[in-house]
């Protein structure tokens, strides 16, 4: 599945990210292979969405959440 | 001892201005990176009789130069020979800040660390052992608390070459700056190689945290349950709009205006009059008197009445910033910026221009791309910033007394509206998509450093303070020259001026706009000057100047209705010009800014040509639509 499917309080294990302009900065910010990430709610409307990951906070879009492929580990 | 050179690096939100602001103080000098619109921010002291220097580069969470701030960095440090290079991470945050320091190794860069912000990771229940950590990067370490000069102090006495000498990467390290050249040298693709790295670098970091940080307790942080209300729930636009209704406020209310009007008195009477006996007294000539008085003192004068509301409003934005609120909006507001062709960190800019359209294009270095930029910059202008407000509070009044508060809301809208259309068009011819992203840490919320605030603000504000003393002094003059001078030298009738005849040469430009006078003319020439300029040329031009001082706007605007204004106009003609002012061309200051920040004249004059022209266009079609109406 992908990241833009997650649900608050989720957490997920990253598998890769499929190949998008954004792949090398989302790896630079920490979602590299292996990372754990937990979803956190998101904005009023449901997009951007939010997630923590490596003790912080980031936001990103959903259609680029579609880019991160990942395994439901809770 | 010898004088030191320092650079301070590390990811944003770590704060590293504050640390360089605690070093430096106000002794600092802001300019620009060559051929870039990035701060560069160069800060002075003197420490136990040592001269340092500290240059404070731009916030960045890696150096592969994706972005103008990373290439700085990585060319400024590779291109100067620094004493000291301090890395400034976030303590609560090691893992991604670490990311940096690697890369910064790994080009052979000797760093001093410094594990900033103890007391936030000590409240989320981590320890670091900064033993450790120096051991295992083989660098010095030093634990600060940003906002207390004691661990500064500390930072400062370790700043010495000597020490760095004893410090030597340890195995780890050497093994990974080993793995990263054989990974380089393997003739995979560029993006190859590039991802294998950046999973090298976490695989070591995951490494030293594990050795480094333990976790105390787990906490429920604070931040989270403020972001429940401010970020996430259904309320937080309206809370967003609540906030920034306060900020109006406080800027146009409660304590810029007060001091506005303060500076407006002591212009109007003691400089003036100062002014008028001293020029007297030394015994000029009536014409240069003249010159002074009303051309330059009234117009800088007016521009000096906005410093304030400026210089407040910029406080609000810089406090609200600090505190990690403005990362909330830019993603409470996504979907709808994402609508109009920009991203959510495009609000700030547009929440500026409702005051000034100077800081909020300046603002616009803020956004990630240059097409955001440049769309940012290029619409903002059509927001109705405090210089513009006058006319529409003056011809409301005047004409449309039972509706002035809605008719002025309506011109708000239209300026947004306007925006959000000039963004799609700019977006599908000029500035095409290029698919534009949104990625943003939302940091902890945290209590703004009050020293940092106040020297954000005066950076920003102070650019329009010497705008109004160097563009605005000049245009001040020429438009006092042009109105009451002609070929025959001075003229006693302004009908008679050099302004008059440049008013009635575009006049016909407006005649099926309805307001096709000298007058109109003359002040839509003013207006490009300066848009605060647009209702005194009126006044000065339908004889209204002068001695009135009316209490109320309605006072006022009956003045203005008595004179030969009220006839010049018919209730829709007005109601178009007033669009007309809300829309055209920005004025001088701002198109300035836009050469400075858009990076050429080209954009400038882009910028002064479609505005105007959209203006003329959408004016045109209010009056003739409003005719077939019957209004």
């Amino acid at each position: 599945m992908t990241l833009r499917e997650g649900k608050v309080g989720e957490t997920f294990c990253v598998e890769k990210i499929e190949p998008s302009p954004l792949k090398s900065r989302l790896m630079t910010m920490g979602l590299t292979k292996g990372t754990k990430i937990e979803v956190m709610p998101s904005a009023p409307f449901g997009d951007p969405m939010a997630i923590k990951i490596r003790s912080y906070k980031l936001a990103l879009r959903r259609e680029d959440a579609k880019k991160v492929i990942v395994q439901k580990v809770g | 001892m010898s004088d030191i050179s320092i650079a301070l690096t590390g990811n944003p939100n770590t704060g590293k201005s504050t640390i360089f602001n605690q070093l430096t103080g106000a002794r600092q000098k802001i300019g620009n990176w060559p051929g870039v619109t990035v701060d560069k921010k160069i800060g002075y002291l003197n420490y136990q009789g040592r001269n340092i220097t500290v240059v404070d580069l731009p916030g960045t969470y890696s150096v592969s130069a994706r972005s103008p701030e990373e290439a700085i960095v990585m060319d400024f440090l590779k291109n100067n020979k620094m004493d000291v290079v301090v890395d400034v991470l976030d303590s609560s945050n090691l893992e991604r800040n670490l990311f940096l320091t690697l890369q910064l190794m790994e080009e052979g860069i000797p760093l001093l660390i410094d594990l900033n912000m103890q007391d936030e990771a000590k409240k989320r229940g981590l320890v670091v052992n900064k033993e450790k950590l120096s051991q295992i990067l083989g660098m010095p370490v030093v634990e600060t608390v940003g906002r207390r000069s004691d661990g500064v102090k500390t930072l400062l006495s370790v700043f010495t070459t000597e020490v760095m000498e004893k410090y030597h990467p340890s195995e780890m390290i050497q093994s990974h700056i080993e793995n990263v050249k054989s990974i380089n040298e393997s003739g995979k693709s560029a993006e190859e190689i590039e991802e294998a790295i950046i999973d090298a670098r976490y695989a070591l970091i995951n490494n030293i945290v594990s050795e480094v940080v333990t976790i105390d307790k787990r906490s429920v942080s604070v931040s989270e349950t403020i972001d429940k209300y401010l970020a996430n729930g259904i309320l937080a636009p309206f809370l967003f709009l609540g906030i920034m209704y306060v900020v109006f406020l406080i800027t146009f209310e409660w304590i810029g205006q007060p001091i506005a009007d303060l500076v407006d008195e002591l212009v109007a009477g003691p400089i003036t009059e100062g002014a008028t006996s001293f020029l007297e007294g030394v015994g000029v000539s009536e014409w240069l008197k003249a010159m002074i008085v009303d051309g330059a003192i009234a117009g800088v004068g007016a521009v000096l009445t906005f410093v304030p509301l400026i210089f407040i409003l910029f406080f609000c934005l810089s406090f609200l910033d600090g505190t990690g609120y403005m990362a909330r909006v830019a993603f409470v507001t996504d979907p709808v910026m994402r609508r109009v062709g920009l991203t959510g960190k495009g609000i700030m800019p547009m929440m500026m221009s409702f005051g000034c359209a100077v800081p909020a294009i300046m603002g616009a270095r803020a956004l990630d791309s240059e097409k955001d930029r440049l769309t940012a910059i290029m619409v903002t202008p059509f927001l109705t910033c405090g210089a513009k407000l006058p006319i529409m509070a003056l011809f409301a009044a005047m004409f449309f007394p039972d509706n002035a508060a809605n008719v002025v809301f309506l011109m708000y809208i239209i300026g947004v509206v306007m925006a959000i259309v000039a963004a799609k068009i700019l977006g599908a011819t000029v500035l095409k998509d290029e698919g534009s992203t949104f990625l943003l840490e939302l940091p902890p919320y945290r209590i703004p450093d009050i020293k940092t605030v106040l020297l954000e603000t005066w950076d920003k504000g102070k650019g329009y303070l010497i705008k109004a003393g160097t563009i605005i002094f000049a245009a001040s003059v020429i438009v006092w020259f042009l109105a009451n001078f002609n070929f025959s030298g001075q003229t006693e009738e302004m009908s008679e001026s050099f302004l008059a005849g440049l008013g009635g040469i575009i006049a016909p430009l407006f005649y099926f706009h309805g307001f096709n006078t000298w007058e109109a003319g003359a002040a839509v020439i003013n207006g490009i000057l300066a848009k605060e300029t647009v209702v005194s040329t009126m006044g000065i031009l339908y004889g209204v100047a002068g001695e009135i001082d009316p209490d109320t706007a309605a006072e006022e605007a009956e003045i203005f209705l008595n004179s030969g204004m009220g006839a010049a106009f018919t209730s829709l003609s007005a109601f178009t010009f007033m669009v007309f002012s809300q829309l055209y061309t920005p004025c001088v200051t701002a198109l300035g800014t836009i050469k400075k920040e858009a990076g050429g004249f080209k954009w400038m004059a882009f910028s002064a040509v479609y505005m105007f022209f959209l203006a003329w266009v959408v004016s045109l079609l209010v009056y003739q639509i409003g005719r077939l109406l019957g209004f």
